[in-house]
């Protein structure tokens, strides 16, 4: 399968994301947006690193490049779940304030 | 060899010590203790020059420099803290100790009415005014005398406003401060000359070489120089200060307005003689300015009614002929009439202010008269100073005065004429002040005549030595004409001016034409004399003069003049400056740019709205442009 088919995926997976926090008021719905966003980059890390792989596999069959990229998946998705158990808690304290996950009732940052 | 000559620094270090003293302590010192301490350090300085000087009379004795430390020292300039000890130096320090010493304790009476810190005080400014002129002569090099001169302007608006809650009396100092300010501007242009001349400002190393440099360089020097001269010794056009410096206490006359620190100009002048010797159209200038100078306060002093205004306009008018003296070379003759004016000046200008210590500071003269019979001292001192300003033989005033004049005559018989009108005019004006002061009858109030009394002996002991020597002083310059070889002060001061003598070509007078000049001018003087006092004992003015009398009396409106063409138009150049230049121009910038930071911070204030929608669309539209920028740019 040719990698742009891999980058159009990413492009429309992110794209929806930053609609999806530019647009929505829900914090859980921007939240997940977040999650598409970074499994998009995700996703093209592996495309890529996998495109790579073959490319130097056909030179030297030896060789382990583009491994690098796939370990760094795992960072993100460890730093997403990381990422995630904060913002869930901030959510629910946010909840538990002021009764909704509407972002716009939190403008209190200005002050 | 170790002599007196190595301890001269000891001469300035004394009145410094003493100004350290009073000025430091002037709250804690009672009024005896900071007087005795004041006068006490002039008299050890005196002590010192006199021991110097009778050291550089003996046969053989050559210019002795002592460096005391570096000054500067930088890009191949170098200027040492040095003193130079020659013929010259050592007469003007006997001079300013020795007058300045009875001035002193003339003082410690004269002021006892103030209060003892301002008493303090008055003492501190003289023994400062002591030191920066002790240096001023005593300087090796024009920075040290530089700093003199500095010094003795700072001291002169200090004692001028020495009463300073009398506005009147600021703006004298103010006055005094600024016109020698903008001399001392030439004469700093004329050091910057000298040292891109001959890249020294050391007088043993510039003299000897002089003759190597142009003509026009040495004119362009020496005419920066004497505008420096025209501010410090009161000439045209800068002299308007001296007579306005009268608002200081009388002895601050005495000592710096008429015995030492007008005459700073013409120490310089004949310091830096052979420069001027090869410059003759800088010496032309000289003579004219002087004799100008002479003349015209010679005219404003007919009229004035004020007691220390007559002596003022008189001492510009006498420091007029010393320039005349410098510009026609009759060097020692300046010289000369320098020390017989200290005497007699100081013991006019002391006189005076004994008189106005018995009327209880009247100054005005029609408000007198009479006198003689209540202050006998202060009567016979003072008409021993008459008597020797205006030139009668045998008082000191005769021989400097007719030195310069036959000098002048020798250069140009037409400086002689009008020179010889001045001294008409200072015998007339001389004569109708001691006549409306000492003659007459009593024109005061009753109560003034009740307490008219003669002065302590502080103050008439140094009138009697002062009216000593205003009467003999003049026995060490007797002419050729008298006595072979009798003249002591050109012997003695003939190696300062050895240089300039060879170079000017003699102008001898011939013996019978000098004494039908003296004969003539004797004569001529002796009639005004007894012109004026027949004339105002009998009939004193006492109303406002009229007709050319008032134009005299207003100074021939020379200070309107000033107004009007100096003053006037910048403060009109400084009024449009302000509106236009700093409100608009500068300020407008200034507040501008505040103005536009804190218009631009209030629209920026609007970004921050609190939404957090808003701001993720911010990061993401920053997030895009930094993205366009890096592929596109």
């Amino acid at each position: 399968m040719p990698i742009n088919f891999y980058i159009y995926l990413a492009i429309a997976l992110f794209s929806i994301g930053v609609a999806g926090v530019l647009t929505r008021r829900n914090a859980i719905i921007i939240f997940m947006c977040v999650e598409l966003m970074l499994n998009a980059v995700n996703l093209l890390l592996v495309a890529f690193s996998k495109m790579h792989y073959n490319a130097m596999a056909e030179m030297n069959p030896f060789a382990s490049v583009g491994t690098d990229a796939q370990v760094f998946v795992f960072f993100i998705m460890v730093v997403a779940a990381a990422e995630v158990s904060v913002g869930l808690a901030i959510i629910v304290m946010m909840y538990r304030n002021i009764h909704s996950v509407d972002i716009n009732f939190l403008n209190r940052l200005k002050h | 060899m170790k002599s007196i000559i190595d301890l001269v620094y000891l001469v300035p270090l004394f009145p410094l010590i003493g100004f350290l003293i009073n000025g430091l302590g002037r709250k804690s010192l009672s009024k005896s203790l900071s007087g005795s301490i004041g006068s006490a350090v002039v008299l050890a300085s005196f002590i010192v020059s006199v021991l110097i000087f009778n050291e550089t009379r003996v046969e053989g004795f050559t210019t002795a420099t002592v460096n005391l430390f570096e000054f500067i020292n930088v890009a191949g300039l170098a200027i040492p803290f040095a003193f130079q000890v020659d013929q010259l130096s050592a007469l003007f320090l006997l001079i300013i100790t020795g007058v300045g010493f009875l001035i002193h304790l003339y003082s410690t009476s004269y002021m006892h009415e103030e209060e003892s810190h301002h008493f303090a005080r008055y003492f501190a400014y003289l023994n400062l005014f002591v030191f920066s002129m002790l240096l001023l002569v005593l300087g090796a090099n024009y920075l040290i005398m530089f700093i003199g001169w500095e010094g003795v302007g700072l001291c002169s608006y200090l004692l001028i406003g020495y009463w300073f809650k009398n506005t009147e009396y600021g703006n004298a100092a103010r006055k005094a401060f600024v016109m020698n300010r903008i001399g001392d501007l030439g004469f700093l242009l004329g050091l910057f000359f000298i040292i891109q001349q001959f890249g020294s400002l050391t007088y043993t190393e510039i003299f000897p070489v002089a003759q190597s440099a142009s003509t026009g360089i040495i004119t362009v020097i020496t005419l920066l120089l004497f505008v420096g001269a025209t501010g410090k010794s009161a000439q045209i056009p800068l002299y308007t200060w001296l007579p306005d410096a009268m608002a200081g206490p009388t002895p601050v006359s005495a000592l710096i307005h008429a015995a030492t620190m007008v005459t700073a100009g013409i120490y310089m002048i004949a310091r830096s003689n052979i420069l001027y010797t090869l410059a003759p159209v800088s010496q032309t200038v000289v003579a004219v300015i002087g004799l100008a100078t002479a003349i015209l306060a010679a005219t404003i002093a007919i009229k004035q009614n004020d007691i220390k205004k007559v002596l003022a306009y008189s001492t510009v008018s006498q420091l007029g002929y010393m320039f005349l003296g410098l510009g026609v070379g009759a060097y020692t003759g300046a010289v000369f009439h320098v020390m017989t004016h200290a005497f007699f000046k100081a013991l006019l200008f002391l006189g005076a202010g004994s008189v106005i210590h018995a009327m209880h500071h009247e100054q005005d003269i029609r408000k007198m008269g009479g006198l003689a019979k209540k202050l006998p001292i202060t009567h016979w001192t003072f008409l021993i100073g008459c008597i020797a300003i205006a030139g009668i033989p045998p008082f000191s005033g005769f021989f400097s005065k007719d030195e310069i004049l036959i000098g002048a005559f020798a250069h140009n018989p037409v400086y002689y004429w009008i020179g010889l009108g001045g001294a008409l005019m200072t015998a007339f004006y001389m004569f109708r002040l001691y006549a409306m002061t000492f003659r007459g009858s009593f024109r005061g109030t009753h109560e003034q005549e009740h307490h008219l009394h003669e002065s302590p002996w502080q103050m008439t002991v140094p009138l009697m030595v002062l009216a000593f020597l205003a009467a003999v002083a003049g026995f060490i310059g007797i002419p050729e004409l008298f006595a072979h070889d009798a003249h002591k002060l050109e012997h003695y001061l003939a190696p300062v001016f050895e240089a300039s003598t060879q170079r000017a070509a003699a102008h001898a007078v011939s013996h019978t034409q000098e004494y039908i000049l003296l004969g003539v001018s004797i004569s001529l003087i002796l009639i005004a004399i007894i012109y004026a006092w027949s004339r105002y004992s009998k009939k004193p003015e006492t109303g406002e003069p009229e007709g050319f009398g008032k134009t005299l009396a207003n100074k021939w409106y020379v200070d309107e003049l000033y107004e009007a063409i100096i003053s006037k138009p910048l403060n009109a150049l400084g009024a449009f400056g302000n509106k236009f230049l700093e409100k608009s121009g500068i300020d407008g910038i200034v507040n501008g740019a505040g103005k536009s930071v804190q218009w631009s911070s209030r629209q920026l204030r609007l970004l921050q709205s609190g939404q957090v929608g808003t701001y993720v669309l911010w990061m993401v539209l920053g997030i895009l442009l930094f993205f366009v920028l890096t592929i596109f740019f």
